[in-house]
C-alpha cells in the first residue's frame, strides 16, 4: 500500500492482506539497497496470521519516494515516524543487515515504541570494504554482483530456492539494480560505513530480541552478530547452518519458523 | 568485509551452473544425480502448512501440475544460464508461448509478431489467438521500423524469433526491444535456435524468453520440454496496460503479482494461474532428461556450431545448390549482427536452395541415409526437412512467401557426427537430385 511519511509516498507490501489497523503490527527493514521483496517469504505468512504487516521501501528504494536516507539514525527515526503516519503506538521490528542497524538504533531511541526486535544477520557496525563503498557510489554494477556474491553462501550459490523455478542470485541482483545504484547502494553503504552507535544503542535495548545468524555469513559473520546479541538483555540466537548472509531467501522455510516462535510468543496476535 | 583480495565476483560461471544450478544433494539424501521426483502430490506437515502454501505464505510444492521438484531444478537451472530472476517449465515449446501469451493477454489484446517463427508458432498466433480474441499484426523481421508502426494502443507485447525459422533471417533484438520499451510493452523472443550458450537475450534487451528445450538444450531428441525464462528488468506498474499483473487478483485473495513479486511477478502468474487453469506441466522424467542434456550444453553446442560452418562451406561450393543462407556467410545480410549478438557460434541450423527446385529437393531427402527426415532439430543428429511440404505446409503460398519461404528451400540441422560423413550422405542426396526422376522411380 501506498501512504505519506513526512509529506513523502511511502510503498509497503501488507503481505497480501488489506493493511488492518485493530492487528498488531509487525515492521520488516531491508538491507542496503534492497526492497520490500526480499521479504515475501515472512511477511505472507504473518499477513494470513492476525498481524497488519508493513515491508518498507525505504526512501528512494523500491516504490517508495524521496531520496534515499544518509544516516542510519535518520533511518530509525524515519521507521518511528512510519509506525506514527500509520496509526499505531507500537510495534515489532524485524531486520535485515542494514535493516538491523536501523531498527536496534530506533529501538534504543524509542523504547516503549518498539515490542520486540529480531535481527538477521546483523552486526553492531558493518564497516564497508573501500572498494565496494567505492564501485556503489561511482554506481558500477560490479558493486552489485559483488554484494550477490557475498552475500549468498557456498550453498546458496547453486540455488535451490524453496520457491519453485526462482533463482536467487539473479532476482537479488535485479531487486538492487530497480533504481540507481549510487542512490540507493551507494548511499546505504556509506550510511553502513559512518555509523558507530550500534552497540552503545543495543545495550540500551531491554526488550525480546532475537538474532538469526547463519554459519556461512561472510558480511556480517557469526562472531560479529553473537557480540551484538550479547550486548542485549536476554536476546535469543538461532543459528543456521549451511546458509549465508541471504538466509531469508536461502533459507527462507527454516528463518520463518524460528520467526514465527519467536514473534507469536513474544507479541502475540489478538 | 574488509578483505580487499577478490574483488571480482565468484558466482559460478555457463559450464559451472550448467551441472549445478538449482540443486544442492544435501538437501536431497546427498543423492549427487539430481532426483526424479516421480510423485503427483506432496504432503503437508499440517492445516496450517496447507494453507501456507496455497497462499503463498511460503515456498514449496503441492501437485506437480503446479511445481515438481525435479522440474524446478530444470527452472532454477535454465534461469540461471539465461540470467533470469525465474522460470517456468512447460510440457513442450509451443505450450511455453501459449503460456506466456496467455499471461501477458487479455481478450481485446493485440501483439506484434515477426513473420519468420516455426509454422506452429505462425498458425497459434495467426489462426488461434484470434480465437481468444487476441490479434497479431506480422512484420518481417528485419523491418525494424515496421515493428513500431505495428504498434497500437492495445498491444501487449513484441514477439520475435531471433534467428528465424526456417530462413535465418534476424531481428536486430536490442533495437526492437527499445521499441517495445518505449511503448511500454515488454519484447518476447524464442531463443531455441541459439541457447543461452550462443546468446543471452536478456542481456540484449529481451524481458521474457521462450524455448522448446526439446532441442538444443536436451540435444538428443529424447524428450519434448519447453521454459518461460523472465527477466525480472520489465517495469510492470509503469502504465495501466497490465491490470491482471498490477491489480489484485480474484483468484489470489486480492494479490498484486507485481507488487508482491516484483522481479518474478510474470514467472508467479504463470505459474499460479496459467499452470493451475491451463495446465500444461513438464514430467519430471522429461526434465531430468533434459537436465541431462544441459549438462554437455556448451560441449556440443561448439561441436554443433563447428561442423555447421564446416557445411556453410561445403554447400557453398557445391554445385548443386543454388544458395545457402546461414548468419556465418559474409554476404549474409545479417552478418554483422550476427556477430554482436552471437559470439560464440551463428548456430547449427542452415538453409539452402537446391537446384531443380522442389522435385530436386524431394529427391535429395529421399536419399540421404545419414540425415535423418524428420521434423525436429537441435538433436545430435544431422537432420533435414523440406519446410514447404512438412512443418510449414499449413500455410498457403502468400504466408509461406511472407515468411521468406520457398519450395527449393531445405532446411538442415547439422549435427554432431563426423563433419566427412555427413558430407558423403550429402553427396548421395545431391547426386540423386540431380536426375530425380530416375531415382525416385528405382
Amino acid at each position: 500500500m501506498k501512504f505519506q511519511v513526512n509529506n513523502k509516498e511511502v510503498y509497503a507490501s501488507t503481505g497480501g492482506r488489506p493493511f488492518d489497523k485493530n492487528k498488531p503490527l509487525i515492521i520488516f527493514v531491508h538491507g542496503s539497497g534492497l526492497t520490500h521483496m526480499t521479504w515475501v517469504l515472512q511477511t505472507r505468512y504473518f499477513a494470513f496470521h492476525g498481524y497488519s504487516v508493513l515491508a518498507l521501501d525505504m526512501p528512494g528504494h523500491g516504490l517508495s519516494g524521496g531520496e534515499s536516507l544518509k544516516s542510519i539514525e535518520d533511518m530509525a527515526d524515519w521507521v518511528s515516524d512510519v509506525i506514527d503516519s500509520v496509526g499505531y503506538k507500537e510495534a515489532s521490528l524485524v531486520g535485515h543487515s542494514q535493516g538491523c542497524l536501523v531498527t536496534v538504533e530506533c529501538t534504543a531511541r524509542n523504547p516503549d515504541k518498539i515490542k520486540t526486535l529480531s535481527l538477521m544477520g546483523g552486526a553492531g557496525a558493518i564497516p564497508m570494504n573501500p572498494e565496494l563503498l567505492s564501485l556503489a557510489e561511482n554506481n558500477d554494477p560490479k558493486a552489485v554482483e559483488l554484494m550477490m556474491d557475498w552475500a549468498h553462501g557456498p550453498a546458496g550459490h547453486f540455488g535451490g530456492h524453496p520457491v519453485p523455478g526462482l533463482y536467487h542470485i539473479n532476482t537479488g541482483s535485479m531487486l538492487a539494480k530497480t533504481r540507481t545504484i549510487k542512490n540507493t547502494l551507494g548511499v546505504d553503504f556509506r550510511a553502513c560505513d559512518n555509523y558507530k552507535n550500534g552497540f552503545e544503542a543495543a545495550k540500551q535495548i531491554k526488550i525480546p530480541t532475537l538474532s538469526i545468524l547463519a554459519t556461512d555469513d561472510k558480511m556480517c559473520p557469526v562472531k560479529e552478530g553473537k557480540k551484538l546479541a550479547n550486548l542485549i538483555e536476554g536476546s535469543q540466537i538461532d543459528i543456521i547452518d549451511n546458509c549465508g548472509h541471504m538466509m531469508l531467501l536461502e533459507e527462507a522455510d527454516r528463518v520463518l519458523n524460528v520467526l514465527k516462535k519467536f514473534i507469536t510468543t513474544n507479541y502475540p496476535a489478538n | 568485509m574488509s578483505d580487499k583480495k577478490g574483488m571480482d565476483p565468484k558466482t559460478y560461471k555457463f559450464d559451472t551452473l550448467s551441472l549445478h544450478a538449482g540443486y544442492q544433494p544435501h538437501k536431497n539424501a546427498g543423492s549427487r544425480q539430481v532426483p526424479i521426483y516421480q510423485t503427483t502430490s506432496y504432503l503437508f506437515d499440517d492445516v496450517d502448512h496447507a494453507a501456507a502454501l496455497f497462499n503463498l505464505e511460503r515456498g514449496g510444492h503441492i501437485y506437480s501440475r503446479i511445481s515438481n521438484p525435479t522440474v524446478a531444478v530444470l527452472e532454477e537451472r535454465v534461469a540461471s544460464l539465461e540470467g533470469g530472476t525465474a522460470a517456468l517449465a512447460t510440457s513442450s515449446g509451443m505450450s511455453a508461448i501459449f503460456l506466456a501469451v496467455m499471461t501477458l493477454c487479455e481478450a481485446g489484446d493485440h501483439l506484434v509478431v515477426s513473420s519468420q517463427l516455426y509454422g506452429g508458432t505462425v498458425n497459434l498466433f495467426r489462426l488461434t489467438l484470434p480465437k481468444f480474441g487476441i490479434k497479431c499484426t506480422f512484420v518481417k523481421p528485419r523491418d525494424t521500423e515496421g515493428f513500431k508502426k505495428a504498434i497500437q494502443k492495445n498491444t501487449k507485447g513484441i514477439f520475435g524469433e531471433l534467428v528465424g525459422n526456417p530462413g535465418n533471417e534476424l531481428m536486430d533484438m536490442p533495437a526492437i526491444a527499445n521499441i517495445a520499451h518505449e511503448a511500454g510493452v515488454p519484447l518476447m523472443v524464442d531463443a531455441t535456435y541459439q541457447t543461452p550458450y550462443l546468446c543471452k537475450p536478456i542481456e540484449h534487451g529481451a524481458d521474457i524468453v521462450v524455448h522448446s528445450l526439446t532441442k538444443w538444450m536436451a540435444g538428443h531428441g529424447s524428450s519434448m520440454a519447453g521454459i518461460i525464462v523472465e527477466g525480472g528488468n520489465f517495469d510492470w506498474m509503469q502504465n495501466d496496460k497490465f491490470p491482471t499483473m498490477t491489480q489484485p487478483y480474484e483468484g489470489y485473495h486480492g494479490l498484486s503479482f507485481a507488487e508482491e513479486f516484483g522481479p518474478t511477478a510474470f514467472t508467479m502468474k504463470a505459474r499460479a494461474e496459467g499452470m493451475r487453469d491451463f495446465g500444461p506441466c513438464l514430467s519430471p522424467q522429461n526434465a531430468w532428461n533434459v537436465l541431462q542434456g544441459i549438462e554437455t550444453l556448451s560441449v556440443r553446442m561448439k561441436k554443433h556450431c563447428e561442423n555447421a560452418e564446416k557445411m556453410v562451406e561445403y554447400l557453398l561450393g557445391h554445385e548443386s545448390v543454388a544458395w545457402v543462407s546461414h548468419p556465418s556467410v559474409p554476404d549474409h545480410p545479417d552478418h554483422d549482427l550476427a556477430s554482436k549478438l552471437l559470439p560464440n557460434g551463428k548456430g547449427s541450423m542452415i538453409a539452402f536452395g537446391i537446384k531443380g527446385g522442389k522435385a530436386a529437393g524431394e529427391a535429395f531427402i529421399n536419399n540421404v541415409k545419414l540425415a535423418s527426415h524428420l521434423a525436429n532439430v537441435g538433436d545430435t543428429r544431422t537432420l533435414v526437412i523440406h519446410p514447404a511440404s512438412a512443418t510449414h505446409s499449413q500455410m498457403d503460398e502468400a504466408t509461406l512467401k511472407f515468411a521468406g519461404l520457398s519450395h527449393d528451400m531445405i532446411r538442415l540441422s547439422v549435427g554432431i557426427e563426423d563433419i566427412d560423413d555427413i558430407k558423403n550422405d550429402f553427396e548421395n542426396g545431391f547426386r540423386a537430385a540431380r536426375k530425380p526422376r530416375l531415382v525416385s522411380n528405382q
